[in-house]
C-alpha cells in the first residue's frame, strides 16, 4: 500500500485537464453489466446529445441528471457514497438527482486503490474543488444568459438563481451553455465555508442499498458474460508446491467439463501459484469435477514447517539478541536492574485469514485475435491486477481493460491480485470468457495471511511507579524473496515492528529488536496491518506495568504520554505523533465512559487502550462481564476518535467504527489457523470461528471529536485499540491476563 | 441431467440439471437470480438463505432434486420495489457495509418476524445466529429487525 503512487494531486490534475479539454462531449459510462460484451465502450467517448462534463468524474445531462463516477474500489467501507457526497456538496446538487456509477480502472481517474484508509484523505480536497469548479461554471453560464455578473448569482438544490430578479435556471437547462465555456483555473475556484455544509457530515444511506435489498448483480461473483464458462483452480495444499501430474483425461470426460489443464505458475508466493484448472459449463459442474481430481504434487521444503515448531523456535530465539535492532535508547538492562518493580511477559498470536465473505473470484476474457484481455474483478487494487498480468503473462498494459465490481469484503485481502492473474492465465487457454470462483476452502487455505507473532517483553517502573524501561524482542515471520538479484528475508506485511511504535520514543530506556523466522507461508496486509496486533501487545503490557506499579491505568498512560504536545519522528520511517490529540481523545473517552467512577462487581470490569494509526487518534474503553465458567461478554464499548476536521458521511463513519469494534472482538475471541506440514489445517467456517450476532455487544458509543487536521479515513484505525481495551477489562474483572490469542486459548474461569 | 420444474418467487421455472446441483447454483447460474450468495458451501454462513414454503433454508445444502413444487422465495421475490418492511428498515438504518451477506440476513429475518412480530433482542440473537456478517453490522441488523417490526405494525394498523 505504501508503495502505491500517492501523487494524486498531480495525476488527477493532469487527467482533469485532459478531460476538460473535450468540452461538450458527453461521458458515456453506463452500468458495466450492460457493457460486458464490449470492452471498447468502457472508455469515455463522445456521443450525440448534449451534456456538461467538467471533469472525468462528473457529467450533467440536459434532463438535470448528475452522474458521478466513483473511481475508488467499494469493499464495504462506503466510499462509493462518501466521496460523491463531497463533489455533490460543492456542486450544490440535490442528492436525489445524483446517479453514481462505479468507475473502471482508468488512468484519467488518478490513483484507484482502497488501502491504508487512504481513499478519503487522498481525494477529499480534490473532490471539493471538482464540485466547486462545476458549480462555478454553471453559475457563469446562467449569469451570461441573463447578462448579469456571476457574483449576483448563486447555486442551490440543482438550480442557479439570480438574487435580485429571482430568476432561476435548472442545472439541466444550463448544460448546453456550460459545456461551451472555458474551464477556469481550479485555483481560482472558491470553496464553501464548511459551516454551510448540508450533505457532508449528514447521514446518507449507501448508494447501492436498494440494489442490495433486491438482489441485483453488484459483486464480482455475480458477473455473467454471454458464452461464459466456469473455472476452478486447484493449488497445492502445501504452499508453493508444484504439479507433477494430474488425471486430466478422467476429468475432461466428466459431465459438463470442457477442459482441464496444468498451469506451471511462478515462484511468487503472492502471485501465480502452480495448479490445475478445470473449465466447465457451470459453477457446480466445476466444483463437482474437482472432487474427482487427483494431483501428484511436489510439495517442496515447506512440508517441514509447522506452527508448533515455529512456536518452539521463537522461544529459543527469544533467549538470543535480536537479529535486527530497531531502537536503542538509554540502557534497558541497567534500568531494569534499578527498577522498583519489573514485569516479564510473552505475548503471542496466530496466523489468521481475512475470510471476506465473498470468496475470491475473477472473470477474464482473452481475445486472441487482438490480444486484448478484459477483466471483471472484486478488487481493492485494480492496478496491481493489471500489473501482475502484464509481468507474468506478458499482456501489455494497454491491452488490459479492468472493470471493478463491488467487493464482498476486503480487509486487505483484495490488495493482492493472485486470483486475477490465475483467471487471466486460465482465460488465455480458453476460447471464451471464463469466471474463476474460489471455494471457501481455497480462500482459507490460500490466503495471504495476517502473520502470527511472538513478543518477549520486559518492563520496569521506578519507586514512584513511573515507566523507566521497556524491552521488546519481536520474533516474526518472513519469506525469502529475490530483491535486486539478491536473496533476502522479507517480513510479512504488518509483521515488522517500527522503532517508533508506542511507547518507543517515550521511554528513557527502550530496546526494540526483531528476529524474523523464514517461512513459506504467504502473508499480506490485514485490516490495520501491524497495528491490529501491536496495539494489543503494547497496551496489554502497559496495563500490566500500571498494575505492577499500583497505578490507575489512565493516569499511568497520561504520564507516559507526557507534557510535550508533539513527538517528532525519528529515523527513516519517522512519523510525527501528535500527543495533544491523543491526550484529548484519551481524556474524553475516560469522561464519556465514566472511567474510575463506577464500582464493578467481581467478574465485571473496564479496560482502556489507545492507538495512533492511519492518521487517526483513537481511544477506547471496554466493559466486560466474565462468567465464573470463563465466558466473556463485551457489554459496552466507548470509542472516541479524532480523525480530523470533518466526518464525511456520519452514517457510514459510525458503521465503520461499530464494525471495527465488533470485528475487533471477533478477531480477539475466535479465529486461529494451525499450520502443519506446510499447509493451513482449517478450511471453512465450521473450524474457523468468527463472531456471530449472539456474541455481539449490545452497546457501542461512538464519539467523533473534530480537530483542525486534515480529513482522513476510518476503515482501519478504530480496530487496533479494541482488543487491548477488552483484555484489560478482563484483567480488571478477573485478575487474569490474556497473553495469547485467540481468547479461547485462555482459561478465564474464576471463583 | 434431469429436468425439474421449480416454483421460484411465484413463477414456474424449468431447469435441466444434474440432481445433486444445489438450489443455490440453480438460482445463480441457471435462473440468473444472483441475490442469493455463495459464502461457504457447507451451511455455515447463511449467505445462501432462501425460504422454502416459508421456512428459512440454506440453498447451498439443498439439492435441486429435493425441492419439487415447493414454493421457493429469494430476495428477488421479497418486494422488487424494496418496500417490504425489512427492505425499508435496512435502507432507513443504512445497515449494509459490503452487503454480501445481507440478502441472507433479510431472508432469515422474514421468517423470524412472521413467527414473532415483536421480537426481543434475545429472540433476534437466537434466530439470526446462523448468518455471518464479516463486516460485523450486527448492531444495525438487530436495530433493523426492530424497526421492520415497527413498520409492519404500523402498516397493519392502517389496513
Amino acid at each position: 500500500m505504501k508503495t502505491a503512487d500517492l501523487s494524486l494531486e498531480k495525476s488527477s490534475r493532469r487527467a482533469f485537464l485532459q478531460q476538460t479539454s473535450v468540452g461538450a462531449s458527453a461521458l458515456v459510462l453506463g452500468s458495466f453489466w450492460s457493457q460486458a460484451a464490449d470492452a471498447e465502450q468502457q472508455i469515455a467517448k463522445p456521443s450525440a446529445g448534449s451534456a456538461f462534463t467538467p471533469s472525468a468524474l462528473i457529467k450533467i445531462a440536459s434532463d438535470g441528471t448528475v452522474t458521478l463516477i466513483s473511481k475508488q474500489p467499494e469493499i464495504g467501507q462506503g466510499i462509493k457514497t462518501a466521496l460523491p457526497m463531497v463533489i455533490a456538496e460543492e456542486l450544490e446538487v440535490n442528492w436525489k438527482d445524483v446517479k453514481i456509477v462505479q468507475g473502471d480502472l482508468n488512468p484519467a481517474y488518478g490513483s484507484q486503490f482502497a488501502g491504508g484508509s487512504l481513499s478519503t484523505p487522498l481525494n477529499y480536497d480534490e473532490f471539493l474543488k471538482l464540485g466547486a469548479l462545476a458549480r462555478t461554471m454553471l453559475i457563469e453560464a446562467a449569469a451570461q444568459s441573463w447578462n448579469v455578473p456571476a457574483a449576483e448569482c448563486y447555486a442551490e438544490k440543482s438550480k442557479v438563481y439570480h438574487k435580485a430578479s429571482k430568476r432561476q435556471f435548472t442545472y439541466g437547462a444550463l448544460v448546453a451553455k456550460a459545456a461551451t465555456l472555458p474551464v477556469p483555473d481550479i485555483k481560482s475556484v472558491k470553496l464553501k465555508d464548511p459551516a454551510q455544509y448540508k450533505l457532508i457530515g449528514s447521514r446518507i444511506g449507501g448508494v447501492d442499498n436498494a440494489a442490495l435489498m433486491t438482489g441485483k448483480p453488484l459483486f464480482g461473483i455475480d458477473v455473467k458474460v454471454p458464452g461464459m464458462l466456469y473455472a476452478v483452480y486447484e493449488k497445492c495444499p502445501a504452499f508453493g508446491g508444484k504439479v507433477i501430474s494430474a488425471n486430466l483425461d478422467a476429468i475432461k470426460a466428466l459431465p459438463g467439463v470442457r477442459d482441464a489443464f496444468i498451469i506451471e505458475g511462478t515462484d511468487n508466493l503472492n502471485g501465480l501459484m502452480p495448479g490445475v484448472a478445470i473449465i466447465a459449463e457451470s459453477t457446480w459442474a466445476s466444483f463437482s469435477a474437482r472432487k474427482q481430481l487427483k494431483v501428484v504434487w511436489d510439495e517442496g521444503q515447506v512440508v517441514s514447517q509447522s506452527w508448533d515448531d515455529f512456536s518452539a523456535k521463537a522461544q529459543a530465539l527469544s533467549k538470543q539478541t535480536g537479529a535486527i535492532g530497531l531502537r536503542k535508547d538509554g540502557d534497558v538492562n541497567a534500568a531494569l536492574a534499578q527498577a522498583a518493580k519489573t514485569v516479564e511477559a510473552h505475548y503471542s498470536y496466530p496466523f489468521i485469514s481475512h475470510a471476506s465473505i465473498e470468496p475470491q473470484n475473477c472473470t477474464a476474457w482473452y481475445k486472441p485475435d487482438d490480444g486484448n484481455l478484459e477483466l471483471w474483478v472484486p478488487t481493492q487494487n485494480p492496478a496491481a491486477g493489471q500489473a501482475i498480468v502484464t509481468s507474468v503473462l506478458k499482456i501489455p498494459k494497454e491491452k488490459i481493460s479492468l472493470h471493478m465490481t463491488r467487493s464482498g469484503g476486503g480487509f486487505g485481502r483484495r490488495l493482492s491480485a493472485d486470483y486475477v492473474v490465475e483467471a487471466a492465465a486460465i482465460a488465455m487457454r480458453v476460447n471464451a470468457p471464463v469466471k474463476l470462483t474460489w471455494s471457501r476452502e481455497d480462500d482459507m487455505r490460500h490466503d495471504h495471511y495476517r502473520a502470527g507473532g511472538f513478543h518477549f517483553l520486559r518492563g520496569g517502573v521506578d519507586a514512584k511507579g513511573k515507566l523507566i524501561a521497556w524491552h521488546n524482542h519481536f520474533v516474526t515471520f518472513a519469506n525469502r524473496v529475490m530483491r535486486d538479484g539478491k536473496s533476502v528475508l522479507q517480513p510479512g506485511s504488518g509483521a515488522s515492528l517500527s522503532g517508533e511504535e508506542f511507547p518507543g520514543r517515550w521511554v528513557a530506556n527502550c530496546l526494540l529488536e526483531q528476529t524474523p523466522m523464514e517461512c513459506g507461508i504467504p502473508m499480506g496486509p490485514w485490516r490495520a496491518p501491524g497495528s491490529n496486533v501491536f496495539a494489543w501487545v503494547f497496551h496489554s503490557f502497559i496495563d500490566e506495568l500500571a498494575h505492577a506499579a499500583n497505578r490507575d491505568p489512565l493516569e499511568f498512560r497520561l504520564e507516559i504520554l507526557g507534557d510535550k504536545d508533539m513527538m517528532q519522528g525519528t529515523g527513516e520511517r519517522g512519523q510525527a505523533y501528535n500527543v495533544a490529540r491523543m491526550r484529548k481523545v484519551l481524556l474524553e473517552v475516560a469522561q464519556k465512559s465514566g472511567w474510575g467512577k463506577r464500582k464493578f462487581a467481581r467478574g465485571q470490569g473496564q479496560g482502556m487502550a489507545f492507538h495512533f494509526s492511519h492518521r487517526g487518534y483513537i481511544a477506547e474503553v471496554a466493559e466486560v462481564t466474565v462468567s465464573k465458567d470463563g465466558q466473556v461478554k463485551v457489554d459496552r464499548v466507548v470509542v472516541v476518535t479524532d480523525i480530523g476536521s470533518q466526518i464525511v458521511n456520519l452514517s457510514g463513519a459510525e458503521n465503520q467504527v461499530q464494525g471495527s469494534v465488533i470485528d475487533g472482538i471477533s478477531a480477539l475471541m475466535f479465529p486461529e489457523l494451525d499450520i502443519q506440514r506446510g499447509r493451513v489445517v482449517q478450511g471453512n467456517f465450521n473450524d474457523y470461528g468468527l463472531l456471530r450476532m449472539p456474541d455481539s455487544p449490545t452497546k457501542i458509543d461512538v464519539h467523533f471529536l473534530k480537530s483542525d487536521y486534515p480529513v482522513t479515513g476510518l476503515g482501519e484505525p478504530a480496530f487496533p485499540p479494541l482488543a487491548p481495551a477488552v483484555c484489560n477489562a478482563i484483567f480488571a474483572a478477573t485478575g487474569k491476563r490474556v497473553r495469547q490469542l485467540p481468547l479461547s486459548r485462555n482459561d478465564l474461569r474464576w471463583s | 441431467m434431469s429436468r425439474y420444474t421449480l416454483n421460484v418467487n411465484g413463477q414456474t421455472k424449468s431447469v435441466d440439471l444434474v440432481p445433486d446441483t444445489p438450489l443455490l447454483w440453480a438460482l445463480r447460474d441457471t435462473l440468473d437470480l444472483v441475490g442469493t450468495k455463495y459464502g461457504c458451501g457447507v451451511g455455515q454462513c447463511g449467505a445462501c438463505m432462501v425460504q422454502i414454503n416459508g421456512v428459512p433454508t440454506r440453498s447451498c445444502m439443498t439439492p435441486v432434486s429435493s425441492v419439487g413444487r415447493q414454493k421457493v422465495m429469494t430476495i428477488e421475490g421479497l418486494d422488487p420495489k424494496a418496500a417490504h418492511p425489512l427492505q425499508q428498515a435496512w435502507q432507513e438504518l443504512d445497515v449494509p457495509q459490503c452487503g454480501y451477506c445481507q440478502a441472507g440476513q433479510v431472508m432469515s429475518a422474514v421468517a423470524l418476524l412472521k413467527d414473532n412480530p415483536n421480537p426481543s433482542d434475545a429472540d433476534i440473537d437466537a434466530a439470526m445466529g446462523g448468518n455471518l456478517c464479516r463486516c460485523a453490522t450486527y448492531l444495525r441488523i438487530r436495530a433493523g429487525i426492530h424497526r421492520a417490526a415497527e413498520i409492519a405494525r404500523t402498516q397493519k394498523g392502517k389496513k
